[in-house]
């Protein structure tokens, strides 16, 4: 067993290896076929959930395994053992961007209906932000909720919204504002179901091949009153909250793929020959690994601070926002080298490098692009 | 035109910004190349993608003259300069195909010099001049599983049998392999005699015991049909050697440099296409309230990309002046390669992120772009042995 390093205990470093072994007893060996399908199945929901991996952070009353995010952290980072970014994403979706506002803001009504099927992997989540004209500016989302008699009528179109094929509810925010306008205060969110005037567009993409990324059109959609979630126009805070857990679950998510890349990439180059030597046997490759082992290290401990300080309640929007903006460029660009190191076999789709490239490139736009970042850095500090 | 009052009150930031190595022919050149990629190929460049592009992409360039711009006209060519080979090099990125662009290149740069440098005048007339009517395709044959920049170790075997030579070996990473006519072989004939070893070859693809055992499926470049090949038993009449036994190390070593040249113009050209793209999308796409190139951060960005496109631009055109005008320029062949396919991926990578989530996605073109560009960094001889090469040119 790995030594525990902190936040981390013994008792997480067991989580861990329970976790990994069941990923890469259940999932990595599918994980080709399942980029090559551009779906993974629904069914990992339930096999997850059997293990009790959907609910690690949720209380035991609804269904949860009564931990908390620490536990949670120790799945996104084994996560990246699927060797398939995309199914990591589709799972991660609703673990930690679509279930925890309705944890957190839902009626016990909703976790009723939405939560514990979500625990038991029968009902499957998704969160619907991203517009085709509102990506990172979220003052800006478009789609319509206009207020009738028992709940809502929903118009307009969300986009690159992962699970967005295969969700049973979406966790969307809409526009109830006076007049139209959204805004700060003119935002809520909806649980909106599948069904009628809701319609599914997969899109293709550079990487996270086996998720479904989708638009979503809601034509006429109604939407109950019981299916507001948190108070009407009060969505952008809803938002918000749960930014820095989705940034922390990409911080970690990265520190996780980095490791495992820096380790197969390391084995490759003291394996293969060129020069009547191992590649690791030239200074130029050695210094590259060794880059590299540092880049991962510091990313490693800059997250694990963001961790610790967000489980021990402080507000640390600086640090999570720096740990997102340092691992996900640090992961391509790790990606990228290790890409290097394989040489033209690197190019090729035999080998697990170019995908593992493809899917780190979303981390720098994903979660907040790196200049929204920047921006929030920016003024975080005071500019 | 010299600086006067009048002319220094404003910049001209539209002028016709024509390189010294180019003529007016040249640019002429440009414009009927891009056109023809433009009208003709561009628009199945996206079934390609899924398909590799067709084989009457040769021959219809053939019949355009755009495959022997530079080859002596006795052998059907045009009798053009080096730069209009160069021309070409750009102008076929408006085809927005890398892997079609891959494959022209493979044809009229890389296999195809080596024929015309060192082949008999029989074999002149067999490849090159069919060659260049687009009847015939080439494929170079240089990588191994098991050697690639390191040509030395280089395993396959060509051994005289009477009259004759039985080659055994694999090949991979081949641009063409599955739809050649011919391939320029590298082999090995005396494994004892170091750099002295090697024999080129021109196989012929029909021959028996040439395999084509794998299509391989690639990040990028998915235009392209990429070959694993076996040589089993090849056997082939000494007159299929190209130039001296014994002397393919060197013969190669040549062919490289004039590789990297047109792959670091193509890696110009991807570079200056997807720049122009983004730029468009820049002052269409708004966010927060303006077009985000307004944005200072955004601004800065395209500010910085252009600065490295232009000084690949300036660096790929000198040597190439060198190059045509006799020198052998290794140093800086490997230093524009190095550069302009460097240059391209980040300039890709830019774009992705400027265009944000629509760059993730297949639908903009740019996602592709960056994964045919990453390729430049590795084939030809990969960044890491350009440093190499760069590095012992100054006795280190």
């Amino acid at each position: 067993m790995t030594q525990a390093s902190p936040p981390f205990t013994d008792e997480h470093e067991q989580l861990r290896e329970s976790a990994r072994s069941f990923i890469e007893r259940e999932l990595t060996p599918h994980a080709e076929r399942w980029e090559e399908e551009r779906w993974f199945p629904d069914e990992l929901f339930g096999k997850l959930a059997a293990q009790g991996l959907l609910g690690l952070k949720y209380p035991e009353a609804l269904g949860g395994q009564g931990g908390d995010y620490l536990h949670e952290a120790v799945l996104c980072e084994e996560m990246a053992r699927i060797g398939s970014g995309g199914t990591a994403a589709g799972l991660g979706a609703h673990i930690n961007i679509a279930t925890p506002p309705i944890w957190k803001f839902g009626s016990a009504d909703q976790h009723e209906r939405f939560l514990v099927p979500a625990i038991r992997g029968e009902r499957i989540g998704a969160l619907g932000i991203t517009e085709p004209g509102a990506g990172s500016d979220v003052a800006s989302i478009a789609t319509r909720a206009e207020q009738v008699d028992g709940g809502f009528v929903v118009n307009g179109e969300k986009t690159y919204i992962t699970n967005g094929v295969r969700a049973h509810f979406i966790v969307t925010a809409v526009v109830t504002g006076a007049g139209g306008q959204g805004g700060h205060h003119g935002i809520s969110f909806l649980i909106i179901e599948r069904g009628e005037g809701v319609q599914s567009a997969k899109l293709e993409k550079l990487g996270w091949h086996a998720s479904d990324t989708a638009t979503i059109a809601f034509q006429d959609v109604f939407v109950p009153q019981e299916n507001l979630l948190g108070e009407l126009n009060e969505g952008f805070k809803l938002i918000m909250a749960n930014f820095q857990w989705e940034r922390l679950a990409m911080a970690l998510g990265a520190v996780g793929a980095m490791a495992l890349a820096w380790e197969r990439t390391a084995e490759f180059a003291r394996e293969r020959n060129t020069f009547g030597r191992p590649l690791s046997g030239h200074q130029t490759i050695r210094h590259k690994l060794a880059d590299l082992a540092t880049s991962v290290y510091s990313c490693r401990c800059v997250t694990y601070d963001a961790l610790r300080r967000f489980v021990a309640g402080e507000d640390p929007l600086k640090e999570v926002t720096m740990a997102k903006l340092l691992t996900q460029r640090a992961a391509f660009e790790l990606m990228d080298e290790c890409l290097q190191i394989h040489g033209g076999a690197g190019y090729m789709r035999e080998y697990w490098v170019e995908r593992a490239a493809r899917d780190a490139r979303l981390g720098p736009i994903g979660g907040g692009s790196d200049e929204i970042m920047r921006e929030i850095l920016g003024r975080s500090l005071g500019l | 035109m010299a600086a006067t009052a009048e002319s220094v009150l404003k910049p001209d930031f539209k002028s016709q910004r024509k390189h010294f190595i180019f003529t007016d022919e040249h640019e002429q050149l440009r414009e009927s190349i891009t056109s023809f990629a433009t009208k003709e190929l561009a628009p199945h460049a996206d079934e390609w993608e899924e398909t590799t592009f067709p084989d009457w992409v040769f021959r219809r360039m053939g019949e355009l003259g755009f495959l022997g711009l530079d080859k002596p006209e006795q052998y059907g060519g045009q009798g053009g300069d080096y730069f209009s080979a160069m021309v070409l090099g750009e102008a076929i990125a408006a085809a927005n195909c890398g892997g079609l662009a891959m494959g022209v290149a493979v044809q009229t740069d890389m296999a195809m010099p080596p024929i015309l440098a060192f082949g008999t005048e029989e074999q002149k007339q067999e490849w090159a001049v069919p060659a260049i009517k687009g009847e015939k395709i080439l494929c170079l044959g240089i990588t191994e599983p098991d050697a690639g920049s390191d040509v030395k170790g280089i395993k396959t075997r060509a051994v005289r049998d009477g009259e004759d030579y039985v080659i055994n070996g694999s090949k991979t990473y081949i641009t063409n392999g599955h739809r050649a006519d011919v391939i320029v072989l590298v082999t090995k004939t005396d494994p004892d005699a170091g750099y002295d070893g090697f024999t080129l070859f021109l196989v012929p693809m029909d021959a028996p015991g040439v395999i084509r055992e794998k299509k391989l499926v690639k990040l990028g470049m998915h235009a392209s049909d990429t070959a694993l090949l076996a040589f089993q038993d090849v056997r082939v009449p000494a007159s299929a050697v190209l130039g001296q036994v014994g002397k393919g190390f060197y013969h190669i070593m040549w062919e490289l440099q004039g590789e990297r040249m047109i792959g670091a113009a193509g890696s110009l050209a991807g570079a200056q296409r997807c720049f122009d793209r983004t730029l468009q999308y820049a002052k269409d796409r708004e966010a927060f309230g303006r077009a985000i190139g307004h944005f200072q951060v955004i601004r800065h960005k395209f500010a910085e990309m252009a600065t490295k496109i232009e000084a690949a631009r300036q660096l790929v055109y000198v040597t190439a002046w060198r190059f045509a005008n006799g020198e052998y320029p290794v140093r800086e062949i490997s230093m524009a390669k190095l550069f302009a396919s460097r240059v391209a991926v980040e300039v890709a990578d830019e774009c992705i992120q400027i265009h944000g989530g629509a760059g993730y996605m297949k639908e903009y073109g740019v996602e592709r772009a960056w994964r045919d560009a990453r390729l430049n960094r590795i084939g030809a001889g990969t960044d890491e042995i350009m440093l190499e090469v760069i590095g012992r040119s100054y006795g280190l």
